[in-house]
């Protein structure tokens, strides 16, 4: 049984952002509640106030604004699973948000509160970062935009201010001739390792590299070294520098022991599912498929 | 808000509940209207035994609040069977011997419906990922996806019985469930 809280129920970003002002500590958003509602059902948590976003109009929902992704922070996993301009324009995002947990956690949970909550172990945080994701925060009287890799700043712990809220994700198009992937692995119910990655051809050559690690360490990362050591290169002799990049991101990462594997094990991971990943998205450039 | 008054069709059946926020689904079902087919395992999400539909969506009652059901549409493995008339996924889990113990089993059939409404002719590969989050400790699910696309076979208009490639792919007619829930453009629901 939950213990009685007070449900609040905004019309406006700005009207959550008084409530959660006002109520402090003792107040707390409620998007899809499969991470909120667990921890106080558990009882390690409990608010005397919750904010429900849902009834925000326009914070949930998709669309396509000059070539970038608009994601509302309250759209639900399951809408992007399956919301044909996903698919068509962003199919790694897609595929990603179709792994994420159960279909029951997905249709209920959001991306909003997947990023907020901070989790570790989370996979939208890593893949979206190689697209150079922003997200937009907002409290009464003013917003900020940051790329969603500042967002995150521990476990469990993001940038926000007590009164503000995530309202919107902003996942920009790769360039031409570009392909994203990302592969996890995991035996619990969260992965153990997620790996993202966007590769950029040009003429045969790497013009980019992008490289993101997640639930490895305290927090999903870009890393930037490993992305070095690819960009430039021809396209095998990228393929033949992945155990050396591997190794550079897997150090990045700071795995940690837990209960999802030794941190020596996190570390191996990072380098197949790097290999795995980066050959996927050479692939998948301009249907390079099966060549 | 503490107490949020709604209106909630539940197996067809219009009611006016008064609820506390805090309240969760299962709560509202077994404790308030006596439903007590849905059943709690995990507590948690990971299982699937409280699997209910809202609009036609699953959801884990187990830890949707109740209120989320205001204004929606609740389906039960109570409002399947018509009289004494088996819903088609009822029987070929009956037929299949896709349950042992019964204690996953409502939770898989409400799924199962839920699976079969978006997609009606689901390959083996789309049952298993999307039923992945329900769980059997008896069956070794293998009786279980065999009554699945049975079931599938059956509501599509396909032959009877568990046949392997009997099925008749052209009519796409499907006992009233929503035919293709959910791609409904871009803003979701
Ligand atoms: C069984 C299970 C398995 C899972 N497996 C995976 C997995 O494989 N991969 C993965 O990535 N995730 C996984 N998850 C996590 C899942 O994706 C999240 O639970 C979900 O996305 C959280 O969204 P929510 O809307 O329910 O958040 P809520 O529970 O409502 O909120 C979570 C936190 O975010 C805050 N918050 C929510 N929205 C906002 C906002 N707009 N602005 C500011 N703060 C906000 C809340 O205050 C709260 O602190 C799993 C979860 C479960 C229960
Ligand atoms: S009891 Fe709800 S998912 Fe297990
Ligand atoms: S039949 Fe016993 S848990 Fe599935």
């Amino acid at each position: 049984m939950l213990r009685s809280f007070e449900l609040c129920e905004p019309t406006s970003v700005a009207e959550a952002s008084v409530l959660l002002a006002r109520h402090g500590d003792a107040a707390r958003i409620y998007a899809g509640g499969t991470e909120l509602i667990l921890a106080m059902k558990e009882g390690l948590i409990h608010y005397d106030h919750l904010v429900n976003v849902k009834t925000i109009p326009g914070l949930a929902g998709v669309r396509l604004d000059g070539g970038a992704l608009r994601i509302g922070a309250a759209t639900p996993h399951r809408v992007l699973e399956r919301d044909p301009i996903v698919r068509e324009r962003f199919p790694a995002v897609a595929r990603m948000e179709t792994d994420v947990a159960n279909v029951r956690v997905r249709e209920v949970g959001t991306l909003g509160g997947n990023l907020c909550f901070a989790e570790p172990h989370a996979d939208p945080g890593a893949l979206l970062q190689v697209f150079d994701a922003t997200v937009r925060i907002e409290k009464k009287g003013g917003g900020r935009t940051i790329l969603l890799e500042q967002l995150f700043v521990g476990p469990f712990e993001t940038c926000l201010e007590g009164d503000e809220l995530l309202t919107e994700i902003v996942v920009p198009p790769l360039p031409e001739h570009s392909a994203a992937a990302y592969l996890k692995f995991g035996f619990l119910e969260r992965p153990s390792v997620g790996v993202g990655v966007a590769v950029t051809l040009d003429d045969g050559r790497v013009a980019d590299a992008r490289i993101a690690v997640g639930s490895v360490g305290p927090v999903p990362r870009r890393m930037r070294e490993a992305e070095a050591v690819l960009k430039g290169k021809a396209i095998a002799e990228s393929v033949a520098a992945l155990p050396e990049a591997g190794q550079i991101a897997a150090r990045a990462a700071e795995a940690i022991t837990d209960l999802h594997g030794s941190a020596e094990y996190k570390e191996h991971l990072v380098g197949v599912l790097l290999r795995r990943a980066w050959e996927q998205a050479l692939a998948a450039v301009d249907g390079r498929a099966g060549r | 808000m503490r107490e949020i008054p709604m209106t909630v069709v539940v197996n067809g059946e219009k009611h006016e509940l008064t609820v506390p926020a805090w309240e969760t689904l299962i709560e509202c079902l077994r404790d308030r209207l006596g439903l007590l087919g849905v059943k709690k395992s995990c507590d948690v999400q990971v299982c699937g035994a409280c699997t209910v539909l809202l609009d036609d969506r699953p959801v884990s009652a187990c830890t949707v609040l109740a209120f989320e059901a205001r204004g929606k549409s609740l389906r039960t493995i109570e409002g399947l069977a018509r009289g004494d008339e088996l819903h088609p996924v009822q029987e070929a889990f009956v037929e299949h011997g896709a349950l042992q113990c019964g204690f996953c089993t409502p939770g898989m059939i409400m799924a199962t419906v839920a699976l079969l409404g978006e997609n009606p002719r689901p390959t083996a590969d789309e049952v298993k990922h999307y039923m992945r989050g329900n769980i059997c400790r008896c069956t070794g699910y293998k009786r279980i996806l065999e009554a699945i696309l049975d079931a599938s076979r059956r509501m599509s208009g396909g032959a009877k019985g568990n046949g392997g490639a009997k099925g008749n792919d052209g009519a796409k007619g499907n006992d009233g469930a929503k035919g293709n829930g959910g791609t409904k453009g871009t803003d979701g629901r």
